[in-house]
């Protein structure tokens, strides 16, 4: 099918399976490759995008429901010239190991905070835990979330 | 590498101080140096004064061969280059090169010399420089891992920056007729008295005509800019923006996407497959048979899975027992003389010792690896030459298999190594790069990137090896007076080292790593003793390998003994430890708590650990509390010796996840086999730890170490029995059997 939709502000038109799911049409397709397999089946989060201003699995949202949807990536969100202050708190902090999930994880975050500028650590906890760190960076992750929300406020 | 093969043969010397035929020109080469592989294609005007260094009139590169998998050993071989070059991260352009003997780690062999690593005598660190020079020899590996890239680097890569600096400083000086001693260098540049600069890429081809000086003394680090003090990890801003590429992100033109289905029974046969449902299936370009089972080739990942996974496929059987109950009885029956692998401390009596006894049995699973990344490798088979982007922590092993499937000589196979999303030691392993080469060379002129689905990932993986031990401690007065630890583990070494071709010579010293090595050396009664299996399932070093089981068994039984003689857990531990530098380690990780006994009343409890490992003693405390739903982590206290700390913020970094790897794994994680079959496919059953379970964990750093030690592996192994610890203090429920959750909840 041909899958019409906007990526980072941008319109593509991909001609893919109707079940193809966006995170190999970013990857494979578009050569959007921040945006990371790591599962398939929704239980890691380094997937994660942004469609229409709502965190989502990119490895569960399929090309058959894209059509005209507004997608953010980690691409998007901010760029190492000009971070989104998530990423800001992210650096600062020096959250990432191996770094693999942080694309998924900041998504998360970003999304969390763009919804709920001061979310409690438990509400936090909640909305982190989809997101798994082999690495184990989560006390960092935590550290820079609510430097992150004091970014914002500021 | 032609002679990799042979020279291994008759050298690979592990465990014992099997040296064999290295011995008579290991000590007499040990001192030549390997040839700068910089120097074959250096253009006109750049200058290479070192493996590591080189200088050309655009940029200063450097290259950090080490391989990077999360632990940041990319950012710290430049600081370490930088700190004596007197040049800024920001300045200088980093690689992780080509693989070349010249990068061989000549820590490794620090592990394989039958001493503790707390032993530094004359006599120990004899054996680990003859050690040293044989392998440096015979087999130059160059590796990473066994938390070895600091122990390494730290020498080496500071001589490279300051070799560099003197040599740019003399190039300046025969340029301006400035004598070198009125010379200082800043910021990339060699300055003049009057305080013009001259900028080291202005210098390059000036100082590529003059022989590198040698022999110029190391700073100290009381005089450090870099080093010592919290960085910025070069890889942070890219890694933070999703624009740091992984081997996983590679894209060339005209690439296509492959994925694999193998016998999920580890080693198993394809007896027939039939791909006529996958190959109908459009997007793909075609479906073949490798060894053990099928590739397909598509023109996305996504599709290859698709396809993969629609292919039947009959499978032959494992060379293992099929089901789990069989692997733990094989190890119970093991306990036996005919299997004995090592007694690996004998100190004492521990028979004829006095007091009452304790007597347990511990088990300690396989668990996978599961790096988020899945395994992966790009290739591309040209007319004469094989390029590979991949990330491999044994870039020459890497190459050699690879030369041999393509039928290239390996001087024409070139790995481009990539950053690594983690790796836990799966990134040791060939067969995922072996498949990716079976694929390529079908598809000579066209490069394929080869990606396991989770799935595979999991079924494909070498898990940690399985181990079961058994102790009797003795206590006496309120004191323990005899340890008795015997270990029967599959053989994670022999099973390693077998699949790259070679036989293990000695002991597998991986079987009582942790145990024979716990610097209890006021303890008048110690034996640690450890069995080989070697007919289980094919197993791998798991991050910290031996010394995560071996640690678990060997402080669990010591704290159910200091429990039994109504001993405080943290006192008891300090007074058994004949090791200065363990004592202040303990000393502080109580001091850091507060420490007041293990009872905190009310379902609330502390357990304390203790491993040496890697030459690194770690020393956890976990506190935790009963719920009504279970047990929940509360707070985590880490202090450990390093030796001399590099950059405090990737250290503290290190602590907090390595501490979390080890506490998630023995909370919840563990691989078993039905019908010779991982039962374990994804994350969903192997979870490991969420973000809701993460304790908060204080870490400090001493320095007393007498060398500098890595730090990648060392925060693991106390963890899982700090928290089984902490998990009695508050319920007095001992278990000995990881993953805990088969006995107790968590929340």
């Amino acid at each position: 099918m041909q899958a019409s939709f906007i990526v980072n502000g941008t319109e593509r038109s991909v001609d893919v399976p109707e079940d193809m799911p966006l995170l190999w049409i970013l990857r494979d397709e578009i050569g959007l490759t921040g945006t990371k397999y790591g599962c398939g089946i929704a239980q890691c989060g380094v997937c994660t995008v942004h469609m229409d201003g709502m965190a989502v699995r990119s490895c569960q949202v399929r090309a058959y429901e894209l059509d005209g949807a507004e997608i953010t990536t980690i691409e998007g969100l901010g760029t190492p010239e000009a971070q989104h202050p998530v990423q800001e708190a992210w650096i600062e902090t020096q959250v990432a190991q191996c770094g693999y999930c942080q694309s998924g994880q900041i998504m998360q975050a970003a999304s969390m905070l763009a919804n709920n500028p001061n979310p409690s650590d438990d509400e936090i906890d909640a909305v982190m835990s989809g997101n798994l760190c082999r690495c184990g960076t989560y006390p960092r992750i935590r550290e820079a979330i609510r430097l992150a929300i004091q970014k914002q406020g500021a | 590498m032609g002679k990799l093969r042979t020279l291994t043969r008759r050298t690979f010397l592990i465990g014992s101080a099997t040296v064999a035929g290295g011995v008579a020109f290991g000590v007499y080469r040990a001192k030549v140096p390997f040839e700068n592989p910089n120097l074959a294609a250096l253009p006109e005007g750049a200058a290479s004064f070192n493996p590591w260094v080189i200088v050309d009139a655009e940029k200063v590169t450097f290259i950090a061969p080490l391989a990077d998998k999360g632990q940041g050993v990319f950012s710290a071989q430049a600081a370490l280059i930088a700190e004596e070059l007197d040049i800024e991260l920001d300045q200088v352009e980093i690689s992780f090169g080509m693989p070349d003997k010249a990068y061989m780690n000549g820590a490794l062999t620090d592990a394989m010399v039958p001493f503790p690593q707390y032993d530094y005598g004359k006599v120990a660190e004899g054996a680990r420089r003859f050690a040293g020079g044989v392998v440096r020899a015979a087999l130059p590996i160059m590796g990473t891992g066994g938390s070895s890239a600091m122990p390494d680097s730290y020498d080496k890569l500071r001589e490279a920056g300051a070799v560099a600096r003197e040599t740019l400083k003399a190039a300046a000086s025969q340029q301006t007729g400035v004598p070198i001693g009125d010379l200082r260098t800043e910021n990339g540049a060699v300055l003049l008295p009057d305080g013009t600069a001259l900028s080291y890429t202005s210098l390059a081809a000036a100082a590529a005509q003059i022989e590198p000086v040698t022999d110029v003394p190391l700073r100290d680090p009381s005089q450090w800019r870099i080093l010592g003090k919290p960085m910025e990890r070069v890889d942070i801003i890219a890694k933070s923006t999703g624009t740091l590429p992984y081997g996983i992100d590679y894209k060339t033109e005209g690439l296509l996407f492959a994925t694999v289905k193998v016998n999920p029974r580890q080693g198993g046969s394809l007896i027939s497959y039939d791909a006529t449902a996958a190959l109908a299936m459009d997007g793909i370009s075609d479906v073949f048979e490798i060894t053990g089972g099928i590739a397909v080739v598509a023109n996305n990942t996504w599709t290859a899975i698709q396809a993969a996974n629609a292919v039947t496929c009959e499978w032959g059987t494992a060379g293992y027992p099929p089901e789990q109950d069989a692997h733990w009885a094989t190890l119970s029956a093991a306990f036996t003389d005919d299997k004995v692998n090592a007694e690996a401390r004998n100190i004492g009596d521990v028979d004829a010792a006095p007091g009452a006894e304790v007597i347990a049995e511990y088990r300690s699973p396989y668990v996978a690896h599961a790096p988020l990344e899945p395994l992966n490798a790009t290739i591309l088979v040209s007319d004469d030459r094989v390029d590979i982007w991949t990330g491999h922590q044994l870039q020459m092993f890497a190459v050699d298999m690879v030369a041999k499937i393509t039928g290239v000589n390996e001087d024409n196979v070139h790995l481009h190594n990539q950053f690594i999303g983690g790796s836990f030691g799966h990134r040791l392993e060939f067969d995922f790069l072996k498949q990716a080469a079976e694929i390529a060379v079908k598809m000579p002129g066209t490069p394929v990137k080869m990606t396991y689905s989770r799935e595979e990932d999991f079924a494909h993986d070498f898990p940690r090896h399985i181990t079961m031990g058994r102790g009797i401690g003795k206590h006496e007065n309120g004191k323990v007076t005899s340890l008795d630890v015997q270990i029967a583990g599959q053989s994670v070494m022999t099973s390693q080292i077998s699949r790259l071709g070679f036989s293990l010579p000695g002991p597998d010293t991986q079987l009582h790593e942790g145990a024979w090595d716990y610097p209890n050396l006021n303890l008048p009664n110690i034996r640690v003793r450890s069995y080989k299996e070697t007919g289980l399932a094919p197993v791998s070093s798991w991050r910290s390998v031996g010394a995560a089981p071996n640690g678990f068994i060997y402080d669990t039984l010591l704290d159910e003994t200091i429990h039994a003689a109504g001993a405080d857990p943290l006192m008891e531990r300090i007074r058994l430890m004949g090791h200065d530098v363990s004592v202040k380690v303990l000393e502080t990780v109580g001091e850091m708590c507060g420490w007041n006994g293990h009872d905190l009343g009310a379902g609330r409890g502390r357990g304390v650990a203790y491993v040496f490992s890697f030459g690194v003693p770690v020393a956890t405390i976990v506190e935790v509390t009963q719920t009504e739903r279970g047990i929940r982590l509360d707070e985590v206290w880490v202090a450990a010796d390093v030796g001399q700390v590099i950059d405090p913020v990737n250290l503290e970094n290190l602590a907090q996840g390595g501490t979390l790897f080890g506490l998630g794994h023995a909370m919840n994680c563990e691989i078993t086999y039905s019908d010779g079959m991982a039962q374990q496919s994804n994350y969903h059953d192997h979870e490991a730890m969420r973000l809701y379970q993460a304790p908060k964990v204080h870490f400090t750093a001493l320095e007393n170490n007498p060398k500098i030690k890595g730090f990648g592996e060392p925060p693991v192994p106390p963890a899982a029995p700090a928290l089984g610890n902490a998990i009695f203090a508050a319920t007095g429920q001992r278990i000995r059997e990881l993953p805990f959750n088969k006995h107790i909840d968590f929340v």
